[in-house]
């Protein structure tokens, strides 16, 4: 069967940096392969490549062939003819890929017309047909609403619609799944899967997790600085050895639990959450009517003790920022307490917040946003002292921090850098020092390891973990992710609309998971077999 | 391709600095030297055309136009820079608030915006230089006030979308108020937007005050200033088109200037984002 699309020896130089080095890969119809390495690898550089959207400056040499017409040979005015029609390509993020202003019906339509003439009705009808196929039909998927109307899931789907619209042969998918929870991710998965099988089409998807690509891809081809170093069948993932750093990814995607647990359930608990309900005002619709407010948390309870590490799991809206805002007494709660070390937390007078304060810090999920770009990494970290009376004078402030630095696997000569100088990887770990430099109890953890790749998150967890033992620090583990709370937590709750539906240890509740949601959030969650 | 048109951009910026430069340069040495004294009479030497002893030649009472020129970019520089002053000093802790505090504070501030936005801005200008009185603090007065909502504004959105970064979470969480966090994290991250702001308002600074004067409103006589001098040119522009022709120059210049620098600032801003 001839290829729909092959690479030859493609290098691509930006400036003096050699970007790809002699990458060769071909895609069969009806084949999904799977592009798989580390953020910086060149896997993205690669689906670029193909379509010829390198940054400006970028030297390409090699070819790139689709069916048998040679890209690498085409003038711009050719690949826009290309791409959208022979090649769709959908990319991490929905939100940015679509037009906020138009409806999506109106956007899907637009991408047929640029490259096929035909009418406004039957572009109207394709894109009907195009958002049918992925998924979006009925009510949902009326052409006339709006992208911000959408949920995550449902924008990519839309963008899957666009990217497909015309049949092309080729479909580059570049980690379309990883701003999206394990449900949404599960549906996304399986619509490649359709349209790989369906006509024969092929379909190249990019991921840094071996977890996700095992799900659904044929072939996987490694990336590591640049070179592919190893393509091999999904099939012999886990059947045989491999190169190192194919492993190193295997590892990484399998998170094995590995933890030993400095949790006493026996001793008093260091936070303790009960009956919390937090709601937000609803916008009226109409001046005479007053709507209800909406119930983000519905009356939870939880309890964390010294030492231990407590998951808290549930899809994106199931209310587990807000319980997490309401935790940190950034928001009030309508009713329901919080204590800290027993004692009462948000409601508690002004002095004594910022003593319970100390207790329970925070790391947050955007390696980027959470620091100030224009405040040095010293500074950054020793934000929290504004919560000690006497805080530390300039040289114990300055030991401190490089103390922390150290712990968290930085060098203390970081203190004077600022923030974009540093990886996402090293900003967690920068985040992380900020937590611990006030010694606290408790640091609740906001999907903190959802943007990093899967060896860096391996690391980071690592980190965790041994921060835990040596300080005997209690976690508060907010995440989408089920393997990840399975590999670092000892006891998990399950959050669904507001409500904790399960909770128990990490072992029985996955092992046997009593409730339909929790049952539900488990199968949509990729599993890497272990090696047999 | 799109490196010459960075580069050319590059070259616009530095043009408008650099006339920008010259006016304030030109206005700051008027305030110790020109070459002549721009208020001396001399009805001998009146409506001479440019020449040796005056560059820019003389008007219908025997001034100086050059010197006359400089004094008038010392008026107008000033004005329109403390009139910048004021909006940044009223405009920017009130947008602070009004994103800080959000809600009641909120509406409050933003509607009493409205208030000052919906009247057509030189003609409340005028209505205040009328009721207070003409001459050059009150034309200071008049546009500083229309600065300030600008500003309130320019302020309030920028600070919204800080609000929204985890890292005014983290400094809550350190137990910051929000007026501490508006000065320390959100405050230094709009220097970029406020110069942007502050290069156009002193643009329209420096239109606001050549019209108010024009009208009569401004700097009174003998002070000199450009929208008088295009005033007294006007009916002497069949005689000597000259005449109108310097201040006229001076007003579209720094203007232009201004505006060059706003732009190159604000696609500085854009490229860091």
């Amino acid at each position: 069967m001839t290829p729909i699309l092959t690479i030859e020896s493609l290098c691509v130089t930006l400036g003096s940096k050699r970007i790809l080095e002699d990458v060769s890969l071909s895609v069969s119809p009806g084949e999904i392969l799977g592009l798989v390495g580390a953020s910086g690898s060149g896997k993205s550089m690669t689906a670029l490549a193909v379509m010829r959207l390198l940054p400006p400056g970028a030297g390409i040499t090699g070819a790139v062939r689709l069916g048998e017409r040679l890209l690498t040979g085409m003038n711009e005015a050719e690949l826009r003819q290309v791409r959208g029609r022979d090649i769709g390509m959908v990319f991490q993020e929905p939100m940015t890929a679509l037009n906020p202003l138009m409806p999506i019906g109106e956007q899907v339509a637009e991408t047929a017309r640029l490259h096929v003439p035909m009418s406004a009705r039957q572009a109207a009808e394709a894109a009907r047909e195009a958002l049918d196929r992925a998924g979006l039909s009925g009510a949902d998927g009326a052409p006339d609403r709006y992208p911000h109307e959408l949920s995550g899931g449902q924008r990519q789907r839309v963008a899957i619609a666009m990217a497909t619209v015309l049949w092309p042969s080729l479909l580059i998918a570049d980690e379309p799944t990883t701003a999206l929870d394990a449900g949404a991710q599960a549906q996304i998965l399986r619509l490649l899967e359709e349209f790989a099988h369906s006509r024969g089409q092929a379909v190249i998807l990019v991921s840094h997790d071996l977890a996700v690509i095992s799900q659904v891809t044929d072939r996987i081809a490694v990336m590591q600085d640049g070179r592919i170093i190893e393509q091999l069948a999904t099939l012999d993932l886990t059947r045989q050895a491999h190169q190192p750093y194919t492993e190193a990814l295997l590892a990484a995607a399998r998170l094995e639990p590995k933890r030993v647990s400095t949790g006493d359930a026996d001793s008093a608990p260091v936070l303790e959450v009960r009956d919390v309900v937090r709601e937000y005002p609803v916008r009226r619709r109409s001046w005479r009517r007053r709507m209800p407010p909406f119930r983000a948390v519905d009356g939870v309870s939880l309890t964390v003790h010294a030492g231990e590490t407590v998951g808290l799991v549930g899809e994106s809206g199931s209310g587990k920022s807000s319980l997490l805002r309401t935790i940190l007494a950034l928001d009030r709660p309508q009713s329901g307490e919080i204590r800290v070390h027993g004692e009462r937390f948000p409601m508690a007078a002004a002095g004594s917040l910022r003593r319970l304060r100390r207790s329970i810090q925070v790391v947050l999920q955007d390696p980027y946003g959470s620091f100030d770009p224009l405040w040095p990494v010293e500074r950054l970290i020793a934000e929290p002292y504004h919560l000690l009376e006497a805080p530390p004078g300039a040289a114990e402030r300055r030991a401190n921090v490089a103390a922390v630095l150290e712990q968290v696997g930085l060098s203390p000569g970081d203190a004077r850098r600022y923030p974009h100088e540093f990886s996402g990887g090293q900003r967690q770990r920068i985040a992380i020092a900020r937590a611990l430099i006030l010694k606290p109890a408790v640091i609740a953890f906001d999907e903190a390891v959802s943007a990093l790749d899967v060896l860096v998150r391996a690391q980071i967890l690592d980190l965790l973990q041994d921060l835990a033992q040596r300080w005997r620090l209690a976690y508060l583990f907010v995440s989408h992710d089920l393997n990840v709370v399975q590999c670092i937590a000892d006891r998990v709750y399950v959050m669904q609309r507001g409500r904790i539906v399960e909770e128990g240890r990490v072992a029985s509740v996955f092992g046997s998971p009593q409730h339909a949601y929790t049952r539900e959030l488990l199968s949509a969650t990729p599993r890497m077999r272990a090696p047999s | 391709m799109s490196r010459s048109r960075d580069r050319g951009r590059g070259i616009a910026f530095t043009a408008g600095a650099v006339i920008t430069g010259v006016f304030v340069a030109m206005a700051l040495l008027a305030t110790v030297w020109t070459p002549c004294d721009p208020t001396a009479i001399s009805i001998i030497d009146k409506l001479q055309p440019p020449g040796r002893h005056h560059w820019f030649g003389t008007d219908q009472l025997g001034r100086d136009t050059l010197s006359l020129i400089m004094a008038g970019a010392r008026n107008t520089v000033g004005v329109a820079f403390v009139s910048v002053l004021i909006g940044l000093g009223a405009g920017v802790p009130l947008g602070l608030i009004a994103a800080a505090r959000g809600g009641v504070t909120d509406e409050i501030v933003m509607r009493g915006n409205d208030v000052i936005f919906a009247f057509p801005s030189l003609l409340l200008a005028i209505l205040i230089t009328a009721v207070l009185g003409p001459g050059a603090v009150n034309a200071i007065i008049a546009i500083g006030v229309f600065n300030i909502p600008v500003f309130a504004r320019v302020v309030r959105a920028a600070a919204l979308t800080l609000w929204t970064r985890d890292y005014t979470l983290a400094a809550r969480v350190a137990g910051k108020s929000r007026g501490r966090i508006s000065m320390e994290h959100i405050l230094p991250n709009l220097a970029g937007p406020l110069a942007i702001q502050a290069s156009i308002q002193f643009s329209l600074g420096v239109i606001a005050e050549a019209g108010l004067s024009y009208v009569g409103l401004g700097a009174q006589p003998p002070t000199p200033s450009w929208g008088r001098m295009l005033n007294e040119a006007q009916s002497l522009t069949a005689l000597d088109p000259l005449l109108a022709l310097f201040p006229g120059f001076a007003v579209v210049l720094l203007v232009l200037g201004l505006n060059l620098v706003g732009d190159g600032l604000r696609r500085r801003e854009g490229a860091d984002r």
